[in-house]
């Protein structure tokens, strides 16, 4: 058994107190330790993108990141996307509006990724938003209505 | 994964030291060092992260060539204005790899020294054979489903392909190693697997990839990263070429060119009989299709990867001809 690490971590505005062993992954101790369970296991292996979130900005994936990296770094999960008041952020209404997802397990990483895309300026035609979403696998095949959906936001941005 | 102890290092000298320790090792974008250790191939005591040392994740492009900071992401040089004006081989080959999650992460440093995706490597428990992981315990590879191993620069004790795509643009365009005690030409970095499969670089234990430099040439600045793969994205190569062409004022015969090959060798593969058949010569179609074969002098198939010997000098070729329009139609 490791000795524990004290972290103090960011996640969606909100300061995070915690003690991990430093094997712990982001996603683990979003998930396990903080009850943040809206970030998705899905591989935990760095292929599937079920666990995206956002680290300073910048989409990456939880799974593959040490909880100890993330320190002092600002960390935002699809739990930190919605408005003050609830209201939906773009992206998530329009994976509403059209239909992009059908089990809903990859959405939360979608939705994470699809964000970051459109702020990244790679969403500018249907081949160039499957290019820069190609790191989010969908088992159910809904691709068709994400790649629709991540168009619309992008031009309501 | 097993446990480990964590250290985040303040400066070079502290990371090296530690690095030296038997156990240890060094974590930049952790996207091969944590994936390996959850399949249970690399099981480090102590995990050293380098991420808050200041000042290796800068990009520079002067009149000598291009700098890159090993600890510069894969989408910051992918993205950056000036590498794609003046190297795009070297862009491309960055935007084809990973997806944006990985690229966000991974940095230049840590990008050449991700290990091979060979499904045998990656799976101790059901293949203990592995003369990369255990030297002399056998290649459980040999007489197995080798579609995506490597055909040049194996033996018989490793056929596992070298997976990158950047360090293929890199030999292409003569770059060096910044090892910051030395400087080493990327060609000489990497070690073939087959020789010795447990080797795979020149680096000493310590030793920290400090950065990357690539000199200027009309060569890297008239360049493509081809890669060809199973699918359209997010996929190691089956084949790729990364290619720099430097035409005389005739527009059709060759003063300069570089060729260099990815996912079919055991390391980035510099095919230098391909540019000494070209250098000189009026370039037409049936020309460069006959000198790109020569990339393959020394193949060996082991079964399932034998199209590779037939696919990767098209993809040569056709890299080629994408660089020369005044060939018009020939491509």
């Amino acid at each position: 058994m490791t000795r524990t690490i004290h972290l103090t971590l960011d996640i969606n505005g909100q300061r995070h107190e915690l003690d991990v062993e430093p094997r712990v992954t982001l996603l683990d101790a979003l998930r396990e330790h903080l009850g943040l369970t809206g970030t998705k296991k899905g591989c935990d292996q760095g292929q599937c993108g079920a666990c995206t979130c956002h680290v300073d900005g910048k989409r990456v994936l939880s799974c593959l990141t040490l909880a100890a990296q993330a320190e002092g770094r600002q960390v935002t999960t699809i739990e930190g996307l919605a408005g003050p008041n609830g209201e939906l952020h773009p992206v998530q209404s329009a994976f509403i509006e059209h239909d992009a997802f059908q089990c809903g397990y990859c959405t939360p990483g979608q939705i994470m990724s699809a964000v970051a895309c459109i702020r990244e300026g790679h969403a500018g035609s249907d081949e160039e938003i499957r290019e820069y979403m190609s790191g989010n696998l969908c088992r159910c095949g809904a691709y068709n209505s994400i790649v629709t959906a991540v168009r619309e936001a992008a031009e309501m941005a | 994964m097993k446990g480990f102890s964590y250290l985040r290092a303040a400066s070079a000298e502290e990371a090296s030291r530690a690095a030296q320790q038997a156990g240890a090792m060094l974590l930049a974008g952790g996207t091969t060092l944590l994936d390996l250790a959850k399949c249970g191939v690399t099981e480090p005591d102590t995990v050293v992260d380098i991420t808050r040392l200041a000042g290796l994740d800068t990009i520079n492009v002067g009149e000598g060539g291009l700098t890159i900071g090993a600890l510069a992401t894969m989408s910051a040089v992918a993205d950056h204005p000036e590498v794609k004006a003046q190297f795009p081989a070297i862009a491309q080959s960055l935007s084809l790899a990973a997806s944006a999650q990985l690229r966000n992460m991974a940095t230049i440093g840590g990008n050449l020294l991700q290990r091979t995706r060979c499904a045998y490597f990656r799976d101790p428990q059901a293949f203990p054979a592995c003369n990369k992981r255990n030297p002399g315990s056998g290649c459980s590879a040999l007489g197995g489903v080798t579609r995506n191993h490597a055909v040049l620069g194996t033996s018989e004790k490793c056929i596992a392909s070298y997976p990158g795509d950047l360090a293929v643009a890199l030999a292409a365009f003569d770059a060096v190693v910044d090892l910051g005690t030395r400087q080493v030409p990327v060609d000489d970095f990497f070690l073939p697997y087959g020789e010795a499969p447990e080797r795979e670089t020149l680096l000493q234990p310590g030793e920290i990839i400090r950065g990357i430099t690539v000199p200027a040439s009309v060569a890297a600045r008239q360049s493509v990263y081809l890669k060809v793969r199973d699918r359209q994205s997010y996929e190691f190569a089956a084949a790729s070429a990364a290619v720099g062409l430097e035409l005389e004022a005739d527009g059709r015969t060759v003063r300069d060119i570089r060729v260099a090959l990815g996912g079919v060798a055991t390391k980035p593969w510099r095919a230098l009989a391909v540019e000494q058949a070209l250098i000189g010569k009026a370039l037409d179609a049936d020309l460069v299709r006959s000198a790109s074969r020569l990339s393959m002098e020394g193949a060996v198939s082991y079964g399932d990867n034998a199209y590779k010997i037939e696919l990767a000098p098209r993809v040569v070729a056709r890299a080629i001809l994408q660089l020369a329009p005044s060939l018009g139609d020939l491509a």
